[in-house]
């Protein structure tokens, strides 16, 4: 799950890490009144940032980061922001609606710098990773310059500790009153991302910038959250950050019927039991030339219900030309299975062609009440035959596929 | 012979009484009768499983004492599987097989801390299908019927692509002496290298299938390590060439970040490595099988001899190649 900046800022304030003043607005009036907080803090000439609030990257260049210096200018930018679709290179060319601002002082940076906190999958471990090259795209410094990226493996039992924070500091180049404070900075993010059982907190740049009073510190200008999932059950205040306006429809959809859903831009959709099985059914397609129109886990105990709304989820996909059912069935049977398909076979009208391949226990029986059901399925044996079906009937040749 | 289970093997189910567990533990029990009861706190007393009345304990340590158990199998709820973990290797359980799905990673994270420099215990998973020894013991979810007794090892992140492969191998008469579901979460107990040096050490396995996925560098860090040392021929599959980065696939652990753990870099370290990559999940068997066939040809006689020792079959960089090409 990701949130706006202004949630992340208002969580890092609550661990105790400094950010501009300033917060969210969702009116031009609301926008006004954050004017007011921050000229009452840094005095009349201070100017303010107002940024659009969605969940993608590049907005400054789309328009979605002005200035204002007046109270009239604050409301101005903010009516013509709000409400406006926002086309960034993160977003598609969808775009996204924009709902809030979030308008703060402007702070004056003098360098910019990098730090993270994540998991390293091959310690186990959480890892804090820091760089010079602040403000780029940190894969890019990893892959040139290898040397300006320094890394601290964190014990979960000890947590983050102070040497581990000045030896990054010291990396950075920073020194006195800078390093103190961006020791404190980073001991601080690594307790929230700990606490908070995020599974990324990048904060990138993380600026040594003067606050409007010409105060000199090390702060976290722009920061990306990703929070583990399966933590969020403990806690609901976080969870509540989740903004469905920011999510595909079909994800949300899907994930009510508890469907593992992932849209894609093919034309064959697929429905498996299992996540791997359901990787390696995209993937088999691919290989015979047509390509997935999802990724589509139904998991192992598939309901009807849950089979039914897989069907209408795949189907109001327009660009499906043929579906895939692919199930290998264990401990349910594929006789269940088949019966579920039937049903909702016929409780959604599927406009296209559907190839079943069906695997496990009682498949003969599955496969002949497919067969007996009238139902216009095509059947299949194994995975490859059932790829190449698939393939032909959404019009491709069902040849492999040569690189 | 086989890995970490045998007839011997003597299970305990975690969250016995539950439905997920009483259901699974039932059919472990059916399949070759090494469950001798289990673990729910505040339930002890006894459960029927369906016809086989066995104790139930409040803690791991009460059911170790009773019923000498030497492994466990848990299906707790994600939010209390960290601490039945804790628990069982606690009890001193030498295998724990972890089947919950949904561990917040942090909790996985301790545990691993926990078990740190622990010989004596090893966990499995958690997400996983469990592990099955053909015919001896069966701890976890998968269907028992699809396997059948034989000296293939077989190792996987996933569930039902697992059953694939493994339906593939006993269709053609190839049998498998373990089978191992290591999970598909970012943090687990048993990774594919610690699988592979089991194989690579047990006498009563022949070759090797790994199946892996994008996501981490697990697959990697087994095949660097094959190249160098493995003694017995591998094949691998890996799933996710067509799944986009950024996304979780699934599984908490099959996500493409960074740039990193994509499934070309996999396949091109496998290959690298000697290890023959089926192309698709669908010739994860016929692989294996003209892998061995090949080896056959090659070795000059006693073809049949499995009883490896040290460079006894040696790995001539020659026969090991696969010939394939996309």
């Amino acid at each position: 799950m990701n949130i706006h900046e202004y949630q992340a800022k208002e969580l890092f304030r609550r661990f105790g890490i400094a950010v501009e003043k300033g917060g969210v607005a969702r009116t031009p009036e609301e926008a006004v009144a954050r004017y007011d907080e921050i000229t009452a803090a840094h005095g009349q000439n201070a100017q303010v940032v107002i940024k659009a609030q969605i969940h993608a990257g590049g907005r400054g260049k789309a328009g979605g980061v002005k200035f204002a210096k007046t109270r009239d200018e604050t409301a101005a930018v903010t009516r013509e922001m709000i409400g406006k679709t926002l086309v960034t290179h993160q977003t598609g060319p969808q775009g996204r609606v924009v709902r809030s601002v979030l308008v703060t002082s402007v702070m004056k940076v003098q360098r910019e710098l990098y730090f993270a906190v994540l998991l390293d999958r091959t310690a186990s471990r959480p890892a804090v990773i820091a760089s010079t090259e602040g403000g780029m795209d940190i894969e890019q410094v990893a892959a040139k310059t290898p040397e300006k990226i320094v890394k601290e493996i964190i014990d979960p039992a000890l947590g983050m500790m102070p040497f581990q924070a000045r030896k990054l500091c010291r990396a950075l180049g920073l020194s006195g009153d800078l390093a103190t404070a961006g020791a404190k900075l980073m001991l601080n993010v690594y307790r929230l991302f700990w606490e908070c059982d995020c599974s990324l907190v990048e904060i990138n740049p993380m600026a040594v910038a003067a606050d409007p009073d010409g105060k000199v510190s090390v702060s976290p200008l722009d920061a990306k959250f990703n929070f583990d999932d399966n933590a969020l059950f403990r806690h609901p205040d976080i969870a509540a950050m989740r903004d469905p306006n920011e999510e595909d429809p079909r994800d949300v959809e899907a994930s009510k019927h508890g469907l593992n859903y992932i849209g894609l831009d093919g034309n064959i959709g697929c429905m498996v039991n299992g996540a791997g099985l359901a990787m390696a059914t995209m993937d088999i397609i691919k290989y015979y030339g047509g390509s997935p129109a999802n990724f589509l886990d139904v998991g192992g105990g598939a309901s009807v219900e849950q089979v039914t709304a897989a069907f209408q989820l795949l189907c109001s996909d327009h660009n499906v030309k043929a579906l895939l059912v692919n199930i290998f069935g264990g401990i349910m049977k594929c006789d269940i299975l088949a019966a579920g398909i039937i049903a909702a076979a016929k409780a959604v009208h599927i406009p296209v062609p559907l190839v079943v391949r069906l695997e496990g226990t009682n498949v003969e029986l599955g496969k002949k009440m497919l067969q007996e059901s009238g139902l216009p399925i095509i059947t299949a044996t194994g995975m490859a035959d059932a790829a190449e079906k698939v393939v032909k009937a959404a019009g491709g040749n069902g040849v492999k596929e040569m690189e | 012979m086989s890995i970490l289970v045998d007839q011997n093997t003597r299970v305990i189910f975690q969250g016995i009484t539950g439905s997920a567990g009483k259901f699974h533990a039932t059919h472990c029990h059916k399949y070759a009768g090494n469950v001798v009861g289990g673990v729910t706190p505040g339930r002890a007393g006894e459960v029927d499983l369906d016809g086989v009345k066995l104790p139930v304990f409040d803690t791991c340590a009460e059911a170790v004492k009773q019923t000498g158990a030497n492994a466990s199998c848990i299906f707790v709820p994600a939010a209390f599987a960290a601490d039945a973990i804790l628990e069982a290797a606690d009890a001193g359980i030498a295998l724990i097989v972890c089947i919950t799905e949904g561990i917040p990673v942090n909790d996985m994270v301790k545990v691993k801390r926990a078990l740190a420099g622990r010989d004596d215990t090893r966990l499995i998973g958690p997400n996983c299908p469990g592990v099955i020894t053909p015919g001896q013991c069966k701890i976890g979810i998968m269907p028992g019927y699809i396997h059948k007794p034989g000296r293939v090892g077989v190792i996987s992140r996933s569930g039902t692509l697992t059953y694939e492969a493994v339906w593939q191998l006993t269709t053609r008469g190839v049998g498998q002496s373990t089978c191992i579901g290591i999970g598909g979460d970012p943090v687990n107990g048993t990774s594919h290298l610690e699988a592979v040096k089991l194989f690579n050490d047990d006498p009563a396995t022949d070759a090797i299938v790994l199946i892996g996925e994008i996501g981490g560098s697990a697959e990697e860090e087994a095949a660097a390590w094959i190249g160098e040392y493995c003694r017995k021929p591998v094949v691998a599959y890996i799933a996710g060439m067509t799944a986009p980065p950024g996304r979780r696939m699934g599984h908490a652990g099959a996500v493409i970040s960074g740039g990193k753990g994509t499934a070309a870099a996999k396949i091109e370290a496998l290959r690298a490595a000697g290890i023959a990559v089926a192309e698709t999940p669908a010739v994860i068997g016929e692989t294996l099988i003209s892998l061995l066939k090949k080896r056959q040809r090659t070795r000059p006689r006693k073809a049949s001899a499995p009883r490896a020792k040290q460079g006894k079959i040696s790995k001539k960089p020659a026969q090991k190649k696969p010939a394939k090409r996309k």
